[in-house]
C-alpha cells in the first residue's frame, strides 16, 4: 500500500499547487448555464412520470441509471406500455449511441483518481460534453468533476421536485424546456469562434438537412454518422492533399 | 403500476448499455490519442455536434406543436443576439431567449399572427 501512495506522488504534484476550492466554485459557475435548462426539465420529466401513473421514484431510478434526459422521456412511455427489453435495449442502444462520439474531445485524461475518472465518464452527457466543448478555460479534475455532479443534482432533483409538484399543479409552465434548446445556440456560438470552424459548421448544417429527410424519425441519430462520415472523407482529401503537395 | 422485475430488468439494461456507449470509447481511444485523424477529429468534431444538438432540440420543440415555430425561431434569434451583443454570458442568454418563449407562447403570438394574417386573405 505504501508503495503506491509513494509512487503516485510525483504525478499528484502539480496539481496540488491549484486552489481546490477554487477549482470546484468554477465547476459550479461553469454548470449554472445548463442548469437554467435542466432543472426545469426535470421537473417536466417527474410530473410526466407521476401523470403516467407510475411511483414516484421511478423519476430518480431513471435518473440515476439512464442519465440522459431524452432517454429518460422516451422510457417512461415505453414502462407504461411495457414494451419488450428488447426494445427497450435497442431503443437504449440508438438513441444514446452519440455518446460515443464524446470520446474525441473530452478532457477525461486530466482526471486521474480512479473513482472519479468512472464517474466522469457515467456522467458524460450532452450537457457535460457541450460545456466543455464550447469553452476555453483551462479544466483540472476537480473543476469537471464538480461541475458534472452539480448537473446530476440539477437533473435529479428538478425529477423529484416534478413528482413533488405534479399533485399540487394543474400543468407545468408551457416553453421552459426551450432552455435546453438556447443553452445548445449559445454553446454552438462560443464553439465557433474561427473562421477554421466554418467547414465542420456547414458539415453538420448539411448532414442535420439530409437527416431530416432521408430519416425523420431517428434524425439526431443519423445526423451525427453522417456529421461522421463527412469528417472522414475530409480527412481522407486532406491527407491525399498533403502527400501531394509533398510530392511536388 | 408495472411488475417490480420488469422495472429492476428495464433499468439495468439501460444501465449497462449506457454506461458502455460512455465508457468504451475511451477504451478504444486511449492508444490513438496521438494519430492524426483523432488529433483532428478532435478539433473537427466539438462545433458540429454542439450544432447538430442545437438544431434537433429547436426541430423537438417545433414537433411539439407545429404551430410555435415562429416563437421558437424568435427565441432562438433573441437568444443569439443576446449572447453576441451582452458579452456571451450564457446565463443571461439563456434565460432571455427561455423567457421569450414562455412568454410568446403564453400571449399565443403566434397563433394571433396566423389569425390576422389569415383574416386579411
Amino acid at each position: 500500500m505504501g508503495v503506491e501512495v509513494r509512487a503516485a506522488e510525483p504525478e499528484a504534484a502539480p496539481e496540488a499547487v491549484v486552489s481546490r476550492r477554487g477549482e470546484i466554485a468554477a465547476g459550479l459557475r461553469a454548470s449554472l448555464s445548463a442548469g437554467l435548462g435542466m432543472f426545469p426539465l426535470g421537473i417536466a420529466f417527474g410530473m410526466l412520470v407521476v401523470q403516467a401513473g407510475l411511483p414516484w421514484w421511478v423519476a430518480p431510478a431513471l435518473s440515476f441509471t439512464a442519465y440522459a434526459g431524452s432517454l429518460e422521456l422516451l422510457l417512461v412511455s415505453m414502462i407504461v406500455t411495457a414494451v419488450p427489453l428488447a426494445t427497450v435495449a435497442l431503443t437504449t442502444f440508438l438513441v444514446n449511441f452519440r455518446h460515443v462520439f464524446y470520446a474525441f474531445s473530452f478532457p477525461l485524461h486530466l482526471v486521474r483518481h480512479r473513482l472519479a475518472k468512472a464517474y466522469s465518464v457515467y456522467a458524460l452527457t450532452d450537457e457535460a460534453y457541450a460545456i466543455t466543448a464550447a469553452s476555453r478555460e483551462r479544466w483540472s479534475p476537480w473543476r469537471l468533476v464538480s461541475m458534472q455532479v452539480a448537473l446530476q443534482l440539477y437533473w435529479v432533483g428538478g425529477g423529484v421536485a416534478g413528482t413533488a409538484l405534479a399533485s399540487l399543479m394543474p400543468g407545468p409552465i408551457e416553453g421552459l424546456e426551450f432552455a435546453l434548446c438556447a443553452l445548445f445556440v449559445t454553446l454552438t456560438i462560443d464553439a465557433a469562434r474561427t473562421r477554421a470552424q466554418i467547414p465542420s459548421l456547414l458539415l453538420a448544417g448539411l448532414s442535420f438537412t439530409v437527416a431530416i429527410l432521408v430519416a425523420p424519425d431517428a434524425a439526431l441519430f443519423a445526423a451525427l454518422v453522417l456529421f461522421v462520415a463527412m469528417l472522414s472523407v475530409r480527412h481522407a482529401l486532406g491527407a491525399r492533399r498533403s502527400r501531394e503537395a509533398t510530392d511536388a | 403500476m408495472p411488475d417490480a422485475r420488469y422495472l429492476v430488468a428495464l433499468l439495468a439494461i439501460v444501465f449497462v448499455i449506457d454506461l458502455a456507449l460512455r465508457a468504451v470509447p475511451f477504451a478504444a481511444l486511449g492508444a490513438l490519442r496521438e494519430s492524426v485523424l483523432v488529433r483532428r477529429f478532435a478539433v473537427w468534431m466539438p462545433v458540429g455536434i454542439l450544432a447538430i444538438l442545437a438544431a434537433s432540440t429547436l426541430r423537438g420543440t417545433i414537433a411539439a406543436d407545429p404551430g410555435n415555430a415562429v416563437s421558437a425561431a424568435a427565441a432562438v434569434a433573441v437568444t443569439a443576439a443576446v449572447h453576441l451583443w451582452a458579452g456571451r454570458r450564457t446565463l443571461l442568454s439563456v434565460g432571455a431567449g427561455t423567457v421569450t418563449y414562455v412568454l410568446l407562447l403564453h400571449f399565443d403570438v403566434a397563433a394571433a399572427i396566423a389569425g390576422a394574417l389569415s383574416g386579411e386573405i
